[in-house]
Formats: structure tokens, C-alpha cells, sequence
């Protein structure tokens, strides 16, 4: 088995930051807006290096997206920065109209995703983000796993011509992808092969999976596990080749069911290639108070229940 | 100088064109679109610096133009067909299906002068602000103009479009407020009251002017020349401009009923013989 080596925790919300620093010398067209979370958003070095690129619109998201959809007329490429919550639900019709729609090129970059944002509740752990984004036609949407990978993808996002949705984290979590690996938007990756179980994880929870296959191989069982770090356009080519190998699927991620990875890769499977599928994903509950990692375990999203998601998809062959 | 009589002369076609198209497929708003004849026509006739024949979405060195009120579309087609962004004759393809010419402006489709899509009501004047410090940005000294309907100020984004410009001198951007007092329920006054708009926008820091009847061309001229003579200023200017909605057809004139509906084969007839043929219908 191949070993991964977590070489420090780190927040993806950093891997933006630095990604972000680095377009600010590189890319004179990039600009950045943010709604009263600069420190959040880890996005202070940017502003350090260039203040007059950087827009501070207060506590007002759904100005925010239209204020950056203005800014691509004349060739800017603006980058929003807020919590995920607040960089979807409550701007809906501002990106539907004025950025999917109207097809500019913004970079809508939300921290604090899911559950392991943490002790603040409910009200800010959206886990609806994935399914509302991944249905604006034209949306691309990407979740990423550690910090080198937030990295890559905030670099990347900007070379590409459209509008994106990049979903990152608030805690510090395992940095286990290769500083220099280059970001594939649309392409899944291989990250262990093995020929019993797929699991096809995204998010804070591709090292978990890596965990899981980990436990399995203990158990005698071959899991091979895909980092699905783009949610759209989905790389269905990657999933078919790897079911065609073990004939299960788990789906991982910290979303709800509804909407999220889990049912995008259901779809590519009914329309093609009909096997069992187990979904480790929030089942329609909100979130609540407590850590991270107490509230992946009461919500389903740990190690243990993506190994028992496998031994049931393998039971179910 | 503006030539007055030849922009009257482009408002009477525009209205007719506006009631033909709306006439044609049963559908749109003629009423909002009349009221705002004088101001487009003295927009992309006069006012503004702008590239017809060749349109380019950055509009580098060109003013600029937002319609956030998206649904006054036919007015707005029959003006930039005729200043030269498209052909004429693809007024008669006005929400028909596979036409550029949408219910509600957009850039989806193509359609040369259109650079954001509108019709959900409020969010215009973030996406000009937008396009002014993109501008700034660019070190482009042209201007970047909208226009609003006074009922969608009742949107709470443009509350926070409101308080953003002035408070970090977006200066480039001209705002015009279609006070017609009307909205689709009724008056604004009867449906949601807004008190004093003038007030309002000094309060949050723009400069506010006014043109008292903004289906006089002379007015329109004058008051548009005026905030462009304030912009640059440190302040965003915001332009209150009355007007009838329906204005230009009798039976349309000052009510809110000929928000969103067509007239009939009759009504058709009535509305042209009172609108001069001056540049050929489409």
C-alpha cells in the first residue's frame, strides 16, 4: 500500500491565503473582495502586498458578488472571499443572475464549509453549498483536501476563463499532497489502487479515506480511493474505469446527501454502470455546537463509518 | 450642443417601435419603457462615449451602461438597435423563442450592448460599481452609468450598493432613479412608501441632482450634462429624474396598469397614429 505522510496540520483557509499571495505578484489582473472576514480568509498577505487591489465591502455578500461581477468588465479577475454560508445560500439569486448567468469570470472562494467550521453551530456549518452551486449551469465547483492541494487550486482557478466555486475549510487538518502537484480542475485523483471497493472522497475527508483503506487492507479488503476535488464538471471517465476494477462505490464528503458528490457520481453510475453504492454524508440534518471531530463522529463522517460504508457497498456485490 | 428636435425625433420612433414589439408577441412592459424613452435616446445619442459597431464586452476607454431594471427591455433594444449595436430587423425576433432579444436583458445570448444580465430587481448598481473601479483600476477616465427603477429601490441590495460608492469615492458612476411613482401593485407610495429619496442618497453621501420632467429631452439633456460635470469629484452622483410612466401614449400615461401588459390590435393603431413615423419602422 501506498503511504501517505501527513507532513503537518494545516488549514486549507491558509492554502487559499498563500495561493492567493502568490497570484497577487504573478497576475496583475487578479483582485481580491472580502466581507468583513480578511483574517478568517487568511487573506491579509494579499492585502499587505497590494491594497489597492483589495476590496474591504463590509458586511454585504450580495453587493459583494455583484461589485465582482462588475470588475470583470475591463478584464479584471476578481476573487470573493466569505464563509461558505454566506458565499451561497445567501447570495443565490446575485451569482445565479449576475455571475452564472451572465457569465463573468469570479472566483468565489468560501471558507469555514461544513461541520468542522465547529463550535459556532447550525447557523454557519452549510452542508448545502455543493448541491446549490453544482446546479448553476455553467458553475464550476471544487473542493479541496489540504492545504497544498488549496494552494494549487487557488493558483489554477485563475488561469481558467469562468466562473468557479472553491469550497475550503476552517480547521487544521493532515497536509498530505505533493507541494508541487499541479492542479487538474475536472480530474479526479488516484491516490490508491485497489480492486474490492472504490472510495470516492472530496473535501476533509479524502484523508479519512486514506485511513479507511488503511483499516480495510488490515481486514483483507483492496479499497481504492479517488480524491473527487472537483465536484463539476465531474470527471465520470475516472469512475467508471475504477468501478469497472472493484464493482462498489462509497462516496465521502462533508455535505449533505442531497446535492452533494454522492449523488452526482449515483447519476454517472444509474446511467451507465449500475452497482452498489453506500454515501458517507450528512443524512438532512443540520449541524449543531461541538468540535470538529466530535461532530464528524455524531454525524457519520468519520473513519470507522467510511469502513463500514465499504463493507457493506463490498456485502452488497 | 445637443440637437434637441433630431433626439425628439428618435424618441417618437423608439416608441413606436417599443408598442410594436410589445404588441407583436403579447408581451413585455411598454410602460416603464415609454417613460424612459427621453433618457435612453439622450444616453446613446449624446451623452455617451461608446463604440456601436464594434462592441467589446470591456468597454476599454468607452462609457458604460447598466440597466438593472432589467424588465424596460423593449426600450432598450429599439435604442441600441438604432445607435448601431445590431440590426434592426432582429427587433421583430423581441421574446420569441432562439432570439438575443430575451425578456430580460442578458449576455448569454450574445446580444452586442449588453454586458449583465437584469431582471431579478436589484443588483445593477453593485455590478456598476464593479465596472467604475475596474475602470479606476485600468486608469480609464470614461463613466459608467445606470439606471433603477424607483419601486426596486425597495431591494435591500442596493442599500448596500447605496452605502459602499459614496464611502469609497467610486466618482465615475452616474445613477439615475426612473421616479415614476409606480410599481406593479400600484404606487410605490400605496405599496411600500419611501419618503424622501433625495434625502436618503445625501444622507449616504452621493451627490443628488434632479430633472423634474425626464420626458422633456432638453431636460434630460441638461441634467445628464450636469452629472457628468460632477463626476470625478470624490462622490457618486445619483440622479432623481420624474417621469410618467406610459408616457407618450395617452391611454398609457401615468398608471401603473400598462406595467407588463400588450395593447391590443386597436390599442396598436391608437398608440401610432400618435407616435410619428420619423426613421422608419423596423
Amino acid at each position: 500500500m501506498k503511504k501517505y505522510i501527513d507532513t503537518g496540520a494545516k488549514d486549507t483557509r491558509s492554502g487559499f491565503g498563500a495561493g492567493l499571495a502568490e497570484l497577487g505578484e504573478t497576475n496583475e489582473a487578479v483582485v481580491a473582495l472580502c466581507a468583513d472576514l480578511t483574517g478568517s480568509l487568511k487573506m491579509d498577505a494579499f492585502k499587505k502586498a497590494h491594497p489597492d487591489r483589495f476590496y474591504q465591502v463590509g458586511i454585504a455578500e450580495a453587493n459583494m458578488m455583484g461589485i465582482a461581477a462588475g470588475l470583470t468588465i475591463g478584464g479584471k479577475i476578481p476573487f470573493t472571499g466569505t464563509f461558505a454560508n454566506f458565499s451561497t445560500g445567501r447570495v443565490y439569486d446575485q451569482i445565479r443572475q449576475s455571475i452564472a448567468y451572465s457569465g463573468k469570470n469570479v472566483k468565489i472562494c468560501a471558507s469555514h464549509a461544513g461541520l468542522t467550521l465547529g463550535e459556532d453551530g447550525a447557523t454557519h456549518q452549510i452542508l448545502e453549498d455543493l448541491g446549490l452551486m453544482k446546479m448553476l449551469p455553467g458553475m464550476t465547483v471544487i473542493n479541496t483536501c489540504d492545504y497544498n492541494q488549496t494552494k494549487a487550486a487557488t493558483i489554477a482557478i485563475a488561469e481558467f476563463e469562468g466562473p468557479v466555486y472553491l469550497r475550503f475549510g476552517r480547521p487544521k487538518v493532515p497536509n498530505f499532497t505533493a507541494a508541487d502537484q499541479k492542479f487538474e480542475i475536472g480530474k479526479a485523483v488516484m491516490l490508491q489502487e485497489g480492486s474490492d471497493v472504490t472510495i470516492a472522497a472530496t473535501g476533509h475527508l479524502v484523508w479519512k479515506a486514506l485511513e479507511a483503506a488503511e483499516h480495510l487492507a488490515a481486514m483483507g479488503i483492496s479499497a481504492e480511493v479517488l480524491n473527487y476535488h472537483t465536484i463539476k464538471p465531474l470527471d465520470e471517465k475516472a469512475l467508471l474505469k475504477s468501478l469497472a476494477k472493484t464493482g462498489a462505490l462509497v462516496s465521502a464528503e462533508e455535505h449533505q446527501i442531497a446535492g452533494g458528490l454522492g449523488e452526482s457520481l449515483a447519476g454517472v453510475l444509474s446511467r451507465n454502470f449500475p452497482a452498489p453504492q453506500e454515501f458517507v454524508a450528512v443524512n438532512d440534518s443540520f449541524g449543531e455546537s461541538g468540535t470538529p471531530d466530535q461532530l464528524l463522529e455524531k454525524y457519520g463522517l468519520s473513519t470507522d463509518k467510511i469502513v463500514e460504508a465499504a463493507q457493506k457497498a463490498v456485502a452488497r456485490k | 450642443m445637443a440637437d434637441i428636435a433630431a433626439l425628439e425625433k428618435i424618441c417618437s420612433q423608439t416608441r413606436r417601435d417599443i408598442v410594436r414589439m410589445v404588441h407583436a408577441v403579447q408581451s413585455g412592459h411598454p410602460g416603464g419603457s415609454l417613460g424612459c424613452t427621453e433618457y435612453f435616446v439622450s444616453l446613446f445619442h449624446h451623452i455617451m462615449d461608446h463604440n456601436a459597431s464594434d462592441f467589446d464586452m470591456d468597454g476599454k476607454n468607452e462609457d458604460l451602461f447598466f440597466l438593472s431594471n432589467g424588465h424596460i427591455s423593449p426600450v432598450y433594444y429599439s435604442v441600441l438597435s438604432r445607435a448601431g449595436y445590431f440590426p434592426l430587423e432582429e427587433l421583430n425576433t423581441f421574446r420569441k423563442l432562439n432570439t438575443r432579444l430575451q425578456g430580460h436583458p442578458t449576455t448569454h445570448e450574445g446580444l452586442p450592448g449588453v454586458r449583465i444580465a437584469s431582471g431579478s430587481l436589484g443588483q445593477g448598481l453593485s455590478v456598476a460599481i464593479g465596472a467604475a473601479l475596474s475602470k479606476k483600476q485600468n486608469k480609464d477616465p470614461k463613466t459608467v452609468f445606470s439606471l433603477h427603477g424607483d419601486g426596486e429601490l425597495q431591494e435591500g441590495q442596493i442599500w448596500e450598493a447605496a452605502l459602499y460608492a459614496p464611502a469609497n469615492k467610486v466618482d465615475n458612476l452616474i445613477m439615475t432613479i426612473d421616479a415614476n411613482g409606480q410599481q406593479i401593485d400600484g404606487s410605490t407610495d400605496d405599496v411600500l412608501a419611501m419618503g424622501s429619496l433625495a434625502a436618503k442618497f445625501e444622507a449616504f453621501g452621493w451627490t443628488v441632482l434632479h430633472i423634474e420632467n425626464g420626458n422633456d429631452v432638453a431636460q434630460v439633456v441638461t441634467g445628464l450634462e450636469e452629472a457628468k460635470a460632477h463626476t470625478g469629484k470624490g462622490k457618486p452622483v445619483c440622479v432623481i429624474m420624474k417621469t410618467a410612466m406610459g408616457a407618450g401614449v395617452d391611454f398609457m400615461e401615468g398608471t401603473h396598469e400598462w406595467h407588463g401588459i400588450a395593447p391590443s390590435d386597436e390599442q396598436l393603431s391608437n398608440a401610432l397614429s400618435q407616435l410619428e413615423e420619423t426613421m422608419g419602422d423596423y
